[in-house]
């Protein structure tokens, strides 16, 4: 009995000891993503009836949904930005109902539409979780009765799901041409299918990216805060070069890190990371390694890595970084919040020079014409509050006087271009930026954005994987740019299982 | 009597179901998918989603099912471009860096709070705080150094440098070291503990009878301690060497799920979360190499208890 007693024991705690060990690799879903189409050839050409007629996608639909499904919104995204727009800017432009509740900081939020409680999923964008959370909901959607209403996404993996037959056709959901005819035509590009050309998300702002540099600091070194006189500093990557110098004698880093200039040369490649199912490095890419290994070396960096505490820190008025790389959402969301010594009140009343940093950046086109992040809604297939999901969008997106509101209050660039010419004319100047205009730099930078050929579905995996791993070269860890290149192919080649290389 | 004992027994069995059926659904069928999946060309393209909603079409119906590979998966992750064999390196290395100090700063403890000659005063108190540190999750413990020792952080001058104008934790030796000493950190309060209330369970009377032969501190503790503390001594070693192929949570948060520099932090479990939302076939075939790994040291753990037993039962008598 007791050999028994001692078996049975043994026997139990190896199983316990093996299904810890196994847990993980267990989330087998037999979901029909397992087949391997590059995300460039999706072959769907969208739905068609027996008679060869195009099935709306907002009358595709699978299992029926619950009452509680019904009576809420859910909504997946990956930081709170699209939510504070909506809670502050949504209701100035709806007919719907609206129940809200107001937070402890005085702002409000709203909790309900038409009594229809909103649900914010809300999930880390690093390392591809978004991305993989929404995919495992996306592909359950049919057979469940919790669906998902709406959905947000990035440039860098649009394509997959502009592709991907999950989101409702905007004109579907009543937003017409004209409606969105202020927009940019690249904000409609990234979120259109690539087979049939169907608009699938839309974008409240355009993000065009631009040079934001400490005017104390330009003072100081550049003899001129003036950002036409500073842009001859910065005009090409010579001119950089040379003004990095500059800074470097007088103490100061050009940029914060290895990253900072990172996107002026992704945006200006001519292939995209991922052709068919091989990744390339296009020269552009290359190119960001040689300036940033030289930058590391001359000490024309401080050798950060994006959105870590130090590379906020430079941000300080006094942080010793001359300027930073950033789009429009870059003024809210990192720029304005991490240079300021006393956050900014509800009503604005500390939004005032001597609160750290706030009235000295200003803002110039810098070396290269870039874009750099964007987020687009999207409906999601089968979302049971369509009406509401179609509301939301033209409301946020199309609408003059929102736009006009959303730039106005937050600095950011909106996506409507007789919105933000109507500032211009009306004489625009933003405060933070020392009563610039920058709205003018913005546009002629956004008129320049490409994106033609230079999208794929497997970016933001390329660019987090291919920044860490040269990180390593950068530091000196790795001691040449092939070792470095080695180590992004280990990592890559694991991340998408389904890609090699060609280097 | 007889026949109320078995009945008692039924109902031990009844109690007993709830645990099997929470095991073969949670543990034991996904302990075989993934010895299955382990031999299948499994590979999710995470660039590409499909909904299902367009798959009207025939040629979409067939989808391409998942192959039988055999072992393929197992000699891509043993191959020389694979990083497998390096983490399973570095797992042990960053192991080792916890568990020697470990055991020796336990031991001495122990021995110290044992003794009887020492009378240390106040142990209770010094069990606590050496205790304190295991009550701490070690997400917490790793996000602390984190803020220590990155870049800029309060403790980055420090070690500036020593590590060359990096943050210690880009230095090879800087980042396997700090994962060590957490994990030195959150579990030797929890070994001095166990050696204390084994190193108790030694009968004084040897211990006197020692001195009053005339052994000095060092030989009772080589020829005393020691041997009769042995079986709880390879509990430790093994439940820790346990706990070690598992470290994943301070590694991946102190280098951001990077493994930095290089690699050279990267443990096995690291390995398979890196792969399981893509390569899964791949994933799997590490989770088995892991699962005979920890198999052989705990069947080793059952043979060494095997021989200690007759040695047992005449300690109880």
């Amino acid at each position: 009995m007791t050999n028994l007693k001692k078996m049975l024991a043994g026997a139990l705690c190896l199983c316990m000891a093996g299904s810890m060990l196994t847990a993980c690799g267990s989330d087998k879903d037999d979901s029909s993503s397992k087949k391997s189409s590059g995300s460039n050839n999706n072959g769907s050409a969208g739905a068609t009836d027996e008679n060869g007629d195009r099935i709306a996608t907002t009358d595709m639909h699978g299992a029926e949904s619950s009452e509680e499904s019904k009576n809420t919104l859910n909504i997946y995204c990956w930081n709170t930005e699209f939510k504070s727009r909506l809670d502050k800017y949504y209701p100035q432009g709806t007919s719907l109902d609206l129940e809200t509740n107001t937070l402890d900081d005085g702002t409000t939020e709203i909790t309900a539409i038409n009594g229809v409680k909103l649900n914010w999923v809300q999930i880390e964008n690093e390392g591809n979780a978004y991305q993989t959370k929404l995919d495992d909901a996306l592909q359950a959607q049919k057979d469940s009765d919790n669906k998902v209403d709406m959905f947000l996404m990035e440039a860098d993996y649009a394509l997959k799901y502009a592709n991907g037959g999950v989101a409702l056709t905007v004109t579907d959901l009543g937003i017409t041409e004209d409606d969105m005819s202020q927009m940019y035509q690249y904000t409609k590009d990234v979120a259109t299918e690539t087979a049939t050309g169907e608009l699938k998300g839309v974008s409240w702002q355009a993000t065009p990216g631009l040079f934001m540099y400490n005017a104390n600091y330009a003072q100081e070194v550049l003899g001129t805060d003036d950002p036409a006189e500073v842009q001859e500093y910065v005009k090409d990557w010579d001119a950089f070069k040379e003004t990095a110098a500059k800074m470097k004698e007088a103490g100061i880093f050009m940029v914060s890190g290895y990253d900072d200039t990172y996107r002026c040369f992704s945006n200006n490649v001519t292939s995209p990371w991922v052709d068919g199912e091989t990744i390339k490095i296009d020269p552009q890419i290359k190119a960001w390694v040689d300036q940033t290994k030289e930058y590391t070396d001359a000490g024309y960096n401080n050798g950060t890595s994006l959105w870590d505490s130090a590379w906020a820190a430079g941000q300080k008025i006094d942080g010793k970084v001359f300027g930073y790389f950033y789009s429009t959402w870059g003024i809210p969301f990192c720029l304005l919040p991490n240079t300021v010594d006393e956050e900014i009140k509800a009503d604005g009343s500390n939004a005032v020079e001597g609160n750290g940093g706030y009235g000295r950046w200003r803002a110039c086109e810098g070396p290269q014409a870039y874009f750099w992040g964007g987020t687009w809604i999207c409906g999601a297939i089968d979302s049971d509050n369509t009406d509401i999901v179609a509301d939301i969008m033209k409301v946020m997106t199309c609408n003059k006087d929102v736009a006009k509101a959303i730039t106005e209050g937050e600095q950011d660039y909106t996506n409507n271009k007789a919105a933000i010419q109507e500032l211009i004319d009306g004489g625009y100047s933003n405060p933070f930026l020392g009563g610039q205009n920058h709205l003018a730099l913005l546009t002629s930078a956004a008129d320049k954005i490409d994106l033609s050929n230079k999208l794929s579905a497997y970016d933001q995996g390329c660019n987090e994987k291919f920044q860490a791993a040269m990180k390593e070269y950068f530091v000196g860890n790795l001691d040449s740019y092939e070792a470095a290149l080695e180590q992004f192919k280990t990592d890559i080649t694991a991340t998408y299982g389904n890609l090699s290389t060609d280097f | 009597m007889k026949k109320k004992s078995i009945s008692y027994a039924k109902w031990g069995y009844i109690f007993l179901i709830p645990f099997f059926v929470v095991y073969f659904i949670f543990s034991l069928y996904p302990l075989l998918s993934t010895f299955y999946n382990s031999t299948q060309n499994y590979v999710i393209d995470r660039g590409s989603i499909d909904g299902g909603w367009y798959s009207t079409a025939p040629e979409e119906e067939e989808e391409e099912e998942d192959t039988f590979v055999g072992l393929d998966n197992y000699s891509a992750v043993f191959s020389s471009d694979d990083t497998l064999m390096k983490s399973f390196g570095n797992t042990i290395v960053i192991w080792l860096i916890g568990f020697i100090p470990q055991i020796a700063i336990s031991l001495i403890l122990a021995v110290w709070f044992t003794d009887l000659r020492l009378k240390i005063k106040a142990q209770g108190f010094f069990k606590a705080v050496i205790y304190l540190p295991n009550v701490i999750m070690a997400s917490a413990i790793s996000f602390l150094f984190y803020t220590l020792l990155t870049k800029n952080g309060a403790l980055y001058g420090l070690f500036e440098n020593m590590a060359d104008g990096k943050s210690i934790l880009e230095t090879v030796w800087g980042a396997r070291g700090t994962i060590g000493f957490i994990n030195f950190l959150l579990w030797y309060g929890n070994t001095t503990i166990l050696l204390m209330a084994a190193i108790m369970g030694v009968d004084p009377s040897l211990y006197e009878s020692a001195s009053i032969d005339g052994a000095n501190p060092t030989e009772t503790f080589w020829k005393i301690t020691i041997p009769l503390i042995k079986p709880i001594l390879s509990y430790v070693l093994v439940t820790s060497m346990i706990g070690g192929l598992q470290t994943y949570d301070v590694p991946a948060l102190l280098t951001n799920d990077k493994g930095s520099p290089t690699g050279t932090t990267m443990t096995i479990i690291m390995e398979i979360q890196k792969r399981k939302d893509s390569d899964v076939g791949k994933a799997s075939a590490v989770c088995v190499i892991i699962f005979i790994i920890s198999a052989v040291v705990g069947f080793a753990m059952m043979m060494a208890s095997e021989e200690k037993k007759p040695k047992k039962k005449k300690k109880r008598g």
